[in-house]
């Protein structure tokens, strides 16, 4: 008899609970807006309209993917993806982090001798860098008779690290790309970037020169 | 009394109870979905609702652009005594609308010359070496030579004090035979912050990750920690940025006290709140 009238207790307590817990901010919102006012007799309104320059949204942030083809030299051409940040300092100049993904192909030696140089877990490529752009050339285009976009023709180059092969490689990147505003705050990217880094897969120290071409959206924020 | 038996019986408990509960733990789920609903009542106050702020122009008229940069053509002027809304901002261009239907970018030196809905002239921030000197976070990348290998560092840094500071910092060393990923905490004290160069001194530990190059015969892997001195400078650039030159002198202890000592610079640029 105890276990049952316990049982009921509490679930009844929980009702109680909940209920209680599901009006308190109501009730507390309601009895702020009823309170009355503590004041003198007389108490003008004066609202006062302050610009706060704080209030104003900036958007000054881009944040996006984008997908394309990476070459990485010996190793083939494969499909490439990534996310990008960028922050725009002034109009001209912004600074941009991306972090990309591939997977490298066999080499043709590989492929000749039917021999493996890299493991394929090895063969996965990552790559992350931080890299300046300045926006060279502004415009606008225009489809049709009344619609105009707003684009941008920049100039971007950085260094970062490349993991490939087992190693992580310092690489430089330097490329140009093509930026499409389809509205104030989505943008289209066009973009070919050269990632340099030095590869000793046989012995011989080589500078590789790995092309990449993606398209990619990003919105600002 | 069959019926209180019943309410008795042990063996019926779990059923008993899942059953007066279920409906407990259903209503209670929707109930709790309401009430997180009703928490969103003080935060949809309508008294407090956000409106796009209002300016009047006081300059013989303002320039409105198709896009947020100075190329962009002049498609409409907005008049002496005209009033317009500030929508949003992108560096230093603000997105404004006039008369319900004309949206355009006004610059910030524009923007100056009108006066807010109180009356009082329009007051923009510029970000100066007043606002460098009053800084109290930083954040930034620093690039250069750790004994001939390349090293690119994240770090962060708090001030205490105009002159104290303490610092945060990832970094990543690749060289020909390893590659090394080094964590580093320190203290810094800048003696002179108000010198436009202004140079400070660092003291800290840190832990050290390498990596040897998987092409070695013998590759071993090691994680050491490590203390460094380093002197370095520090000078305002524009905006919110600061641009930095520093030379540390790191000491690894390594496992088989064989201590190793590695001097290096680097060079970077940091962004300051």
């Amino acid at each position: 008899m105890e276990s049952r009238v316990w049982r009921v207790l509490l679930s009844k307590t929980l009702y109680i609970i909940i209920g209680f817990a599901f009006f308190m901010p109501s009730i507390s919102f309601a009895v702020e807006v009823l309170k009355p006012q503590e004041s003198s007799v007389i108490q003008p309104e004066v609202k006062r309209n302050e610009f706060k320059e704080s209030k104003i949204d900036t958007e000054n942030f881009e944040l996006g993917f984008y997908t394309g083809f990476m070459s990485v030299e010996d190793f083939g051409t494969n499909t490439v993806y990534g996310l990008r940040l960028a922050y725009h300092i002034t109009e001209d100049i912004f600074v941009e982090a991306a972090y990309g993904t591939t997977t490298a192909d066999r080499t043709s030696f590989e492929r000749l001798n039917n021999v493996s140089l890299i493991t394929d877990a090895q063969r996965e490529l990552t790559y992350y860098n931080v890299s300046f752009g300045y926006n060279l050339f502004m415009g606008e285009v225009f489809f049709g008779r009344s619609t105009a976009f707003n684009t941008a023709l920049y100039i971007i180059a950085g260094g970062g690290s490349t993991e490939f092969a087992g190693d992580d490689r310092f690489t430089m990147n330097y490329g140009m790309g093509y930026r499409f505003l389809s509205s104030d705050w989505l943008a289209m990217h066009l973009d070919v970037r050269d990632h340099v880094f030095d590869i000793d897969l046989l012995g011989q120290t080589k500078t590789a020169h790995n092309f990449e071409l993606t398209i990619g959206a990003t919105i600002f924020f | 009394m069959i019926r209180r038996r019943d309410f008795l019986k042990s063996d019926n408990n779990d059923k008993v109870w899942r059953c007066s509960f279920m409906p407990v733990i259903g209503k209670s789920y929707f109930l709790f979905v309401l009430m997180l609903m009703t928490w969103l009542l003080p935060v949809m106050d309508i008294r407090a609702a956000e409106e796009p702020q209002s300016l009047e122009v006081i300059d013989p008229y303002l320039e409105m652009h198709t896009g947020p940069g100075e190329g962009y053509p002049v498609f409409h002027v907005i008049e002496r005594g005209q009033k317009f809304e500030v929508i949003k901002r992108r560096t230093d261009w603000f997105k404004v609308r006039v008369k319900k239907d004309k949206i355009g970018w006004v610059d910030r030196a524009q923007m100056q010359q009108t006066l807010t809905a109180s009356g009082e002239r329009t007051k923009l921030k510029k970000l100066s070496a007043g606002d460098y000197s009053g800084r109290s976070w930083e954040a930034g990348l620093l690039g250069g030579d750790f004994k001939g290998a390349r090293v690119m560092t994240v770090y962060t840094g708090y001030y205490f004090t105009e002159n104290f500071s303490t610092e945060l910092s990832l970094s990543q060393i690749i060289g020909g035979f390893s590659s090394s990923t080094f964590v580093n905490v320190g203290l810094m004290l800048e003696p002179f912050p108000e010198w436009p160069v202004s140079p400070f001194f660092t003291l800290g530990t840190g832990i050290i990750e390498t990596r040897s190059r998987s092409s070695l015969v013998q590759s071993r892997d090691r994680t050491d920690s490590s203390s460094h001195v380093g002197i370095g400078a520090r000078m305002y650039f524009t905006k919110r940025f600061l641009i930095r030159f520093e030379v540390k002198d790191y000491v690894l202890f390594s496992s088989d006290n064989d201590n190793e000592e590695i001097t290096e610079w680097k060079v970077g640029f940091g962004v300051f709140f």
